[in-house]
């Protein structure tokens, strides 16, 4: 028998409902910006492709958002119910943010219920597009909002700790805090990219199966054109990442990195083994790279592990997850980059592959999100707050969770698999140009 | 009024509005699946899907949104309640989605399955049973605090007649009100068959609601004499909601008028949730833990009560445009316009 510990529970159970709703999160995210941008398309174009397709994303979109809401709403309770002595100080020092965020919650949820449900009731098609305006600022409100919160976990500002006392709070201190900036923005632009890749994928995999309707054409240009930009955004929000880290997190970075002792010109690692010696076994090295992504130069010194008290640092394996979300990124930059020459050049050679690469990368995606997150959240450990509170003294000290954790587990698994068969329930066996022969 | 008056009565007005809400939803589901599995009847199916498709995530926002004021502005109890609660709200937790979920696979994917009705219909008694059940916690004596340690008393809660008294009231008043909602939606649709079916459903649970009010009153006063003796000091307040609820009843009688009756009924329970509230004061958790000593800071406060001023001011207009295109457009209602 395991010995009961509630902190392990707690972190298992934060770490399973989060990454769940994640996904749908971020899908809720970006998804509006997606519509918008076929609604916008169709409306200018008089194109009925396009405005259809604002039409079926939305569709399926408002079955994603409920279960976004329903596992937003668990994990809003949970963070109460888990980490009650978190709550305690976050409430005095963050929750301006989260308080906020139901403001964003309240603005998506009322516009996307006007939007849904009221095609064709304008005179204007201008009027009915307007409504999707606050949807997107909505969404990509609550994400920034959350996403603040996440930032003060990682560098706690904005008020002073005087004997276990808390005093002189500055709420926009605390929310803008040096890791907000990066934060936010990596967050909102790899949903946006995520998105663009999960339509992506769908349109890849009608073609692939032989579909010939230009609706899934345009819808793959679309998604494509603006994958690429997000894409690169994400890599360059990435590469400031790592230099926030750099300054301010240095032994997560270096974690992430298995970069052991303090130097300049430090090499990147890539993959690899860790020995119980502490060599690194089989990797790439990258010369310099290390240095480049934490301060810009390749003489920049970069931290190393053993200059760190062992009982702070976080558990290494955290190096993987790193690189699956590097590489993922540099893969979607390549295959729309390449899709989109290919569009241009008229290269018909390569078009199997690539339609392959992009239904890949929408399942690729989710993971990158995934293993970006677990890669910052458990590479700020042994803290909840860092440098502040460690998150076993966060952690409730309840009975049950161990039974908690199995009861939400089977939840999740049940609404994931209803979810994709509704999904796949809605679009299966749908013929476009039927549709759109029926509705004129 | 302090900030900290402010900050509560800001959150147990939001409280009242979801209470109002989702009452409409889970009772509504309860009809959904009572009328589609024993009378074969239809069409009370399709007003109620009219009314809630575009509300719902609304609805559960004023949820959300009591919870993290609740954090906000008073952090410690999120330390009492997270720590006591943890299986009850758990629970909680898992019912709201599966609610939730299964609502929206149903609605928006089309799959209308015996069993999605049913769960939708189950949960929709089960989850004011559960939310109830803190408003009973709330009340002291079913928690006991040993330094860190916040234990919530299972067996005492279960065994109490208090904690069951104010779970059928909980469930009487969801049956209630929705009933007397849905039968004014469905007068607006011209169904005056459903109207006449929801106004008798909700006629059925009006005694039950004010006799379960007046049961959970009386036994209030071995329990916490201390609120009881404040409930009774503004006895006028609830009075004055027993007097709502005659009327209302009389004009449900007569069949005409759903509008102001169910007006009239918001009214009885704002009354009488609000002088329950008041009389509750200062305690969040009695005994231990009032307002004053769970409070944020005073820059928190400041800048949390600054931010709802602007929350409301965006709020308040679109949940108006809301009611408007959805709650009285007739058009709407009646589905001509939108198919
Ligand atoms: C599609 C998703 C995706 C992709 C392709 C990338 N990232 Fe990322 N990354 C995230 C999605 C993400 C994320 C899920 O949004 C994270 C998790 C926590 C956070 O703040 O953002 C994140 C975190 C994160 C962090 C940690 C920040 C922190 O802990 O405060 C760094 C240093 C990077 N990323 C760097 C990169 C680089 C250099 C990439 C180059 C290709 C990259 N990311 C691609
Ligand atoms: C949505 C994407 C997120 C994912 C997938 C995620 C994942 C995780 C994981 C895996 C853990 C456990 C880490 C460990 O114990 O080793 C964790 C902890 C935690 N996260 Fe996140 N997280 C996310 C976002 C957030 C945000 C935005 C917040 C802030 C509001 C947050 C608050 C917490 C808290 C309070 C803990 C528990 C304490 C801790 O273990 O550090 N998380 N998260
Ligand atoms: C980076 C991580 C996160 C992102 C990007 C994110 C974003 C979102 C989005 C887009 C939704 C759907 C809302 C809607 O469409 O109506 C949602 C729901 C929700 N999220 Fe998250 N979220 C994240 C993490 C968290 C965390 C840590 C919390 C807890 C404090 C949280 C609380 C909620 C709640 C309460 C809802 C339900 C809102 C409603 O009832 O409408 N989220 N989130």
């Amino acid at each position: 028998m395991v010995e009961y510990d509630p902190v392990l529970y707690s972190r298992l159970l934060t770490g399973l409902t989060l990454g769940f709703h994640v996904i749908f999160a971020t899908l809720g995210v970006g998804i509006p910006l997606m519509i918008a941008l076929a609604h916008w398309l169709g409306i200018r174009r008089n194109d009925d492709h396009y405005i259809l397709m604002a039409r079926r994303w939305a569709k399926g979109f408002i079955v994603i958002v409920a279960v976004g809401v329903v596992t937003g709403t668990a994990i809003a309770l949970q963070l109460s119910l888990l980490w009650p002595n978190f709550m305690r100080v976050a409430g005095h020092t963050i929750g301006l943010p989260m308080f906020m965020e139901v403001f964003a919650f309240f603005f998506e949820a009322i516009f996307l219920g006007l939007y849904l449900y009221t095609w064709d009731r304008f005179k204007s098609r201008y009027t009915h597009f307007l409504l999707l305006i606050p949807v997107v600022i909505g969404s990509t409100a609550s994400a920034f909002f959350i996403s603040t919160v996440n930032a003060f976990m990682n560098a706690p500002y904005g008020f002073s700790m005087v004997e276990g006392v808390l005093t002189d709070v500055n709420p926009l201190a605390a929310m803008f805090n040096p890791a907000t900036a990066t934060k936010i923005s990596h967050v909102i632009i790899s949903s946006y990219l995520t998105s663009a890749f999960v339509l992506a994928a769908i349109a890849a995999f009608h073609l692939l199966k032989g579909r010939t309707s230009v609706y899934h054409k345009k819808a793959l240009h679309l998604t494509m054109t603006a994958g690429v930009i997000f894409a690169i955004g994400t890599i360059l929000i990435g590469d400031f990442s790592g230099k926030y880290l750099h300054y301010y997190q240095p032994e997560k970075l270096a974690a992430a990195e298995w970069h052991f002792e303090t130097e300049s010109e430090a090499p990147l690692i890539v993959g690899g083994i860790l020995n119980s010696d502490g060599e690194v076994k089989y990797a790439i090295e990258i010369p310099y790279a290390l240095s480049i992504l934490a301060g810009g130069t390749i003489d920049t010194e970069v931290k190393g592990l053993n200059e760190f008290p062992t009982e702070n640092l976080p558990p290494l394996w955290i190096h993987y997850l790193f690189d699956g979300m590097v590489f993922i990124g540099m893969f979607l930059a390549a295959v729309s980059l390449l899709y989109l020459l290919a569009q241009r050049m008229k290269w018909t050679a390569f078009k199997k592959p690539l339609l392959m690469a992009i239904l890949a990368g929408g399942p690729l995606a989710l993971l990158a999100v995934e293993s970006g997150w677990i890669f910052s959240e458990v590479g700020r450990q042994p803290w909840i707050i860092y440098g502040v509170m460690t998150t076993e003294e966060a952690a409730t000290v309840s009975q049950h969770v161990d039974l908690m954790l199995v009861l939400f587990l089977i939840l999740y698994i049940v609404l994931g698999f209803t979810c994709i068969r509704v999904l796949r329930g809605m679009f299966q066996h749908d013929d476009i140009e039927q549709i759109l022969k029926q509705r004129k | 009024m302090s900030f900290e008056q402010t900050g509560i009565t800001f959150l147990w007005v939001f409280l009242y509005v979801y209470i109002i809400a989702a009452s409409i939803d889970f009772g509504a589901g309860f009809f959904s699946y009572y009328t589609k599995r024993y009378q074969s009847d239809h069409t009370i199916h399709k007003i109620i899907q009219r009314y809630l498709s575009p509300v719902w995530e609304i609805t559960n926002v004023f949820l959300v949104f009591f919870i993290v004021g609740l954090v906000s502005f008073f952090p410690e109890a999120a330390f009492y309640y997270g720590t006591a609660l943890l299986v009850p709200g758990s629970i909680a937790i898992i019912l709201l989605a599966i609610r939730g979920s299964y609502y929206a696979f149903a609605a928006y994917g089309g799959r209308e399955s015996k069993f999605y009705t049913f769960l939708y219909g189950a949960t929709g008694l089960l989850i004011p049973a559960s939310l109830s059940t803190v408003l009973t916690i709330a009340l002291g004596g079913f928690i006991t605090v040993e330094g860190e340690l916040v234990v919530l008393n299972y067996v005492k809660l279960f065994t109490s007649p208090l904690a069951w008294s104010i779970v059928l009231l909980a469930i009487f008043s969801v049956l209630f009100i929705s009933g007397s909602f849905l039968a004014y939606y469905a007068v607006r649709a011209e169904d005056s068959d459903s109207a006449s079916i929801l106004r008798r459903y909700a006629l059925r649970s009006a005694l039950p609601t004010i006799a379960m009010g007046v049961i959970v009153f009386l036994l209030l006063r071995d329990h916490n004499p201390e609120h009881y003796s404040k409930l009774v000091d503004i006895w006028w307040v609830f009075a004055l909601s027993v007097l709502l609820f005659i009327a209302a009843l009389a004009l449900m009688m007569t069949g005409r008028n759903d509008g102001t009756a169910f007006l009239l009924i918001s009214l009885q329970f704002a009354t009488a949730f609000f002088g329950y509230g008041a009389a509750h004061l200062p305690y969040l958790l009695y005994p231990y833990l009032s307002i004053y000593d769970g409070f944020t800071n005073e820059t928190m406060a400041f800048a949390l009560i600054s931010v709802f001023a602007a929350g409301l001011a965006m709020l308040i207009p679109s949940l108006y445009l809301v009611l408007k295109l959805f709650l009285f457009d007739a058009d709407y209602i009646r589905a001509l316009k939108n198919r």
